[in-house]
């Protein structure tokens, strides 16, 4: 049987007492979301947090997708579920959120994981990070007194299991901005349903007037973090989208990430397949942009 | 639409009886062989079920298990008295206490010796080390870290291939005289010059070293016990999930020098076995130790990793092989094998089978000469060696000789299935000894290896791979065909540490007609109480709804080895039949009686004794049962009541065989196999109930999917055991399962020598299935690539690596 060692657990009542319980607990706290990343290494012992603040009770302020202006917010306690059944997301970015959240997981984590919990576990080989990252959205940060800023996720990830959350800072929100022309795609190769990628590759385009406008790439399990592949982007701004063009930024890909060797597979496997996932998950991207 | 209604104070799930019309009515009850709803399920799918962790007794104590963090590490010594200062914690036990109860080794029933707490030495990572025992089971885990072991880490041994080298480090310094790594000497099968004369006369060789690779049976619940020892009656009550609880029992009374008739084994429900619960693990001898030492029950339940990476792992044969053909034909095999057992030597298997029954490695064909032979090699990894759902190692020998048929055929450049049709035993040569000594009972394979073409339409798909071939696409076609001998075993050629591999059974048909069959076999999951049901209900025509099945209490049961190798159906099975017709006979001298006719004069019909010539008078088996319990005048000879025991002893192993077919497709970019196809055709000769069968294929076929494409329990370079949680050691999901489901079909030969003509199923479909998608994985890898061989499992970065001409076996 696996028994987690001894911890105190707390309800919140709001974002600001969950702030308030970290600040009084001084670091020796962690929050809970979700659950499926916290209690099974709470179980095997991985984690021994002193104290558990549970944000479950405070849902109905932070479960949220909405579009405010050129934006798309996500509250940070919003379940992978809503984010695998909104029409929203699923108009706003076809279909890169449906792609990711259809194979994060199972239908069990999914039903209680959440937006904040995926990324704040920064899990280099995550699925819902690299669509952040290829989107290029802006984490929240609330700390004491209600004080917010807003980081980018090249900045967010600072290493893996390590994020810019402070430790009296809590995220709770998630921001996206809207561009015309898009389509997305998440292409995953796992060893078994449900497993973590051994190597992930998300992509968005925003194509108007046959021209790429817009190009966010990322890769997951293939470095300490989701690998933002920027060179790659560069590679595809300003270009008319063809199968050609996607090969040289799978190639850019293959070239920049920084994968290690694992029990998922040796590091020159995962790079090449690096490659291969961008180039198709550009490929649908691009497919999805122009039908849109 | 039917309503749920649910009485209050019944448990939330409580749905009413099993037999409403929620779960299908007493009719669809067959009164006898047919497809009928397990009766057991009701519990089962409604969380009723009775498991290991569900017993709490008074004053039951909890318990968890330092375990050594090296593979190889001399113990300098054991400081527990920060534990024993925590305020939950009743007493730790180390190697040093069980010495005072002679229990510090325990005998394998491999006669090999095991430590039950590593004294002098760990000999594998996470071995068992210290027993703590505390109030609760969140203490017993805090404490673990509070046993202070002084630990000399020694260079480890993993390799199987280097165990053997002069500079490997010695394991098991322990046994006198042992001065290598050689667990036991050779052992061969199969008369060597011929076979050796049969290749020399050979068009063709092929040759491959194949690994089937450490592997771990897994069943859901994984092991644990509840032991409790009555300080003042001696009376020890063992509750513990096992496959063999009578077995158990006797090795307890041998081990611990206990009184045999003072210990009591309980198996509730069981969730799942599939061979890891078969052996007695080190858990078990702390918790009867630690009952008796602290006077008080004591549960210990493994969790997922212990269950991994310390109880009973399967396979981890490595295969130096040969197989021959002339003319067109197969004729010879010829294999060397090194079998790695871990640390210790505790394999399961019948005890003059030291390789398990590895040797029936020449499979469906009719060779003209064979040889076996096999070195077991200690290195520092887990013990265990069971059967993992097959009949002690058929599944590797049949990995084995299904790959090398394929190997053959792809280098006599003809098609894997013509290849086995010129090969097959023929229906008319059977019964059949085989080159390694084996009498084969029946079978029609070039029958089932039709049928399994038919539904696969297989010209259809060489055709269709050709089409993919051409377009940049990677299909493949796998092929197996298997024969298993199960049901051990006939007492002259088979025990277990002495004690014949046969099975009792007892019924009783009660004043009202219905009865009570109790079994040595144990259920994990199989059915037992369906299928024996219907056994009881061919034989009796009395309703399986009315025959109540007990297994599982060593105090209610005759005594038997139990449930692995398939045995339940051709050993139990045939004591039941036979105590059902002894239960018939007797009926028959009491409707005698009743008729007032002589019992010759009688003829039987399904359920009622009745006057040859005049089938009208007759009495039916509830009016007997009602008579034999009556204060009725009984002749001389002729005792009341209606029952009967049996101990049942089978003439020879029962000889299932199937033919399968798997289409499977490959990204190129990826390396990911993706199964659409599974076909099944199972003959076990006479099916009891087709949906349990059907339901055992299907179980099994998955579990073979995993073996093929996902699970390995490997190990670091310092022998750390790398697999040893579900995030690391991957079991198949409904989503790896073929895209077009399981398509099954069946023939029915039936056993010759069987009561009822059964053979056994539950571990064909895993003993087939493995080298049924290997060789479709190499099928595409082939087609396309021109790749000849890859190790199991099948995952992505293997089969990438496999594609791109790199593959190193797994290690």
């Amino acid at each position: 049987m696996q028994t987690p060692a001894p911890c105190e657990y707390s309800r919140a009542t709001s974002v600001d007492d969950a702030i308030a319980q970290l600040q009084a607990l001084g670091g020796n706290a962690r929050i809970l979301a979700g659950g499926y990343s916290l209690i099974p290494m709470m179980k095997l012992r991985l984690a021994n947090p002193g104290h558990v603040i549970d944000i479950n009770p405070i849902e109905p302020e932070l479960n949220y997708i909405r579009q405010e202006g050129n934006e798309i917010r996500i509250g940070a306690l919003t379940r992978h579920v809503n984010m695998l059944e909104s029409d929203l997301l699923d108009r706003t970015f076809p279909h890169i959120f449906r792609d990711a959240e259809a194979v994060l997981a199972d239908p069990v984590v999914r039903n209680r994981g959440t937006m904040g919990g995926s990324l704040c576990q920064s899990d280099p080989a995550e699925d819902l990070s690299g669509v952040v990252v290829a989107l290029k959205g802006r984490a929240v940060l609330r700390g004491p007194g209600g004080a917010e800023r807003v980081v980018e996720m090249d900045e967010f990830h600072i290493g893996p299991y390590m994020t810019a959350v402070g430790p009296t800072e809590m995220l709770i929100e998630v921001r996206f901005d809207v561009h015309p022309g898009f389509g997305g795609a998440h292409e995953k190769v796992e060893r078994r349903a449900g497993d973590f990628a051994i190597v992930a590759a998300s992509a968005g385009l925003s194509i108007q007037g046959g021209v790429i406008r817009e190009a966010g790439v990322a890769c997951s399990a293939v470095g300490p973090t989701t690998m933002h592949i920027k060179r790659a982007e560069q590679a595809l701004v300003g270009k008319a989208p063809s199968e050609q063009l996607f090969q040289q930024a799978g190639q850019i890909a293959s070239a920049d990430c920084s994968p290690n060797s694992d029990g998922r597979g040796p590091a020159d496997y995962k790079r090449a397949v690096a490659g291969v996932l961008t180039q198709r998950a550009l490929s649908r991207a691009a497919a999805t942009a122009l039908r849109s | 639409m039917a309503t749920t209604e649910t009485t209050p104070g019944r448990h939330p799930n409580w749905y009413g009886h099993a037999t409403g019309d929620k779960f299908g009515k007493v009719a669809d009850a067959p009164v006898g062989f047919g497809h009928m709803k397990r009766k057991e399920d009701a519990r089962f799918i409604r969380g009723l079920g009775d498991y290991m962790d569900d017993v709490r007794l008074p004053g039951m104590l909890h318990s968890a298990i330092v375990r050594s963090p090296y593979a190889h590490a001399r113990i300098n010594s054991i400081d527990t008295s920060a534990a024993l200062a925590h305020p939950k914690v009743a007493a730790v036990i180390i190697a040093k206490d069980l010495e005072t109860l002679g229990l510090a080794w325990m005998p394998t029933i491999s006669y090999d010796t095991q430590a039950v707490l590593a004294g002098d030495k760990a000999r594998f990572h996470l071995q068992e080390v210290a027993f703590v025992i505390a109030t609760d089971a969140y203490a017993a885990q805090d404490a673990l870290q509070l046993v202070d072991v002084d630990y000399e880490v020694l260079p480890a041994i993993v390799n199987c291939r280097k165990t053997l080298d002069p500079d490997a480090p010695l394991i098991r310094d322990d046994k006198v005289g042992q001065t290598d790594n050689l667990a036991s000497p050779l052992w061969e099968a199969g008369d060597k010059a011929n076979c050796d004369r049969v290749f020399a006369e050979a068009d063709v060789v092929a040759k491959r070293t194949i690994l089937d690779p450490r592997c771990h049976p897994c069943p859901m619940e994984t092991c644990g016990m509840v032991a409790d020892m009555n300080p003042a009656t001696g009376q020890l009550n063992i509750y513990n999930g096992n496959q063999a609880p009578h077995a158990h029992r006797t090795v307890y009374a041998q081990v611990a020098g206990l009184p045999e008739q003072n210990i009591r084994i309980l198996c509730n429900d069981i969730g799942g076995g599939f061979g890891n619960k078969v052996p007695v693990y080190p858990g078990y001898v702390c918790a009867i130790a630690g009952s008796i030492v602290a006077g008080a029950p004591v549960k210990w339940i493994e969790d997922r990793s212990e269950n991994l990476a310390s109880t009973g792992f399967a396979r981890d044969y490595l295969m130096y092989s040969e197989m021959c053909s002339k003319n067109g034909r197969i004729t010879g095999l010829r294999v060397d094998a090194i079998a790695d057992h871990g640390a210790f030597d505790s394999t399961a298997q019948a005890t003059k089978f030291p390789a398990g029954f590895f040797h029936i490695v020449t499979g469906s064909y009719d060779l003209d000469g064979a040889h076996c032979q096999v070195k077991a090699v200690y290195t520092n990894k887990a013990p265990g060696g069971v059967a993992y759902r097959c009949s002690f190692r058929i599944t590797e020998a049949v990995y084995l000789v299904e790959r090398m048929v394929d190997a053959l055929a792809m280098e006599m450049n003809v098609d894997p299935i013509e290849l086995r049709m010129r090969s097959f035993i023929r229906a008319d040569q059977f019964p059949y000894e085989t080159a390694t000594g084996w009498v084969y009972d029946s079978g029609d394979y070039h029958k089932a290896m039709k049928l399994a073409m038919e539904i696969a339409d297989y010209e259809g798909l060489r055709r269709e791979q050709q089409e993919k071939l051409a377009k940049g696409e990677m299909m493949g076609i796998g092929v197996s065909f298997f024969t298993e001998g199960v049901g051990a075993g006939p007492r002259r050629h088979m025990d277990i540490l002495g004690l014949a591999m046969n099975d009792g059974a007892e019924l009783r048909v009660h004043p009202s007609g219905k009865a009570v069959v109790s079994l040595s076999a144990q259920t994990q999951g199989q059915g037992h109480e369906t299928t024996f049901a219907q056994i009881v209900a061919e034989e009796l025509g009395i309703s399986p709804n009315e025959i109540m099945v007990r297994h599982g209490d060593t105090d209610k049961t005759p005594y038997g080895l139990g449930t692995y190798g398939s045995r339940s159906t051709p050993v139990s099975g045939g004591a039941v039949a036979v105590v059902s017709r002894k239960v018939r006979d007797k009926a028959r001298q009491f409707a005698a009686l009743m008729l007032e006719t002589r019992a010759e004069d009688l003829a039987w019909e399904k359920g009622r004794w009745f006057v040859k010539g005049d089938p009208e008078r007759g009495a039916t088996i509830e009016s007997i049962a009602e008579y034999a319990y009556s204060t009725s005048n009984l002749p001389e000879g002729l005792e009341g009541g209606l029952d009967a025991n049996a101990v049942y002893d089978p003439p020879n192993l029962t000889y299932p065989f199937g033919a399968y077919i798997s289409v499977v497709d490959v990204d190129p970019g990826t390396g990911k196999v993706h199964m659409r196809r599974f076909i099944a055709v199972d003959d076990c000769g006479v099916r009891i109930n087709p949906m349990i069968v059907e339901g055992q294929i299907h179980g099994g076929l998955v579990e073979g999917i995993g073996q093929a494409l996902m699970e390995i329990i490997s190990f670091d370079e310092q022998g750390n055991c790398m697999n040893a949680s579900f995030m690391d050691y991957l079991l198949p999901t409904a989503l790896e399962c073929p895209t077009e489901g399981f398509e099954l079909g069946e023939t029915v030969t039936p056993c010759p020598h069987h009561p009822i003509g059964a053979k056994g199923v539950g571990e064909s479909p895993c003993v087939g299935s493995p080298p049924c998608i290997a060789n479709a994985v190499i099928d595409a890898l082939y087609q396309a690539k021109g790749i000849r061989h890859m190790d199991i499992p099948c995952f992505p970065a293997r089969v990438w690596a496999a594609m791109n001409g790199n593959e190193q076996p797994p290690q």
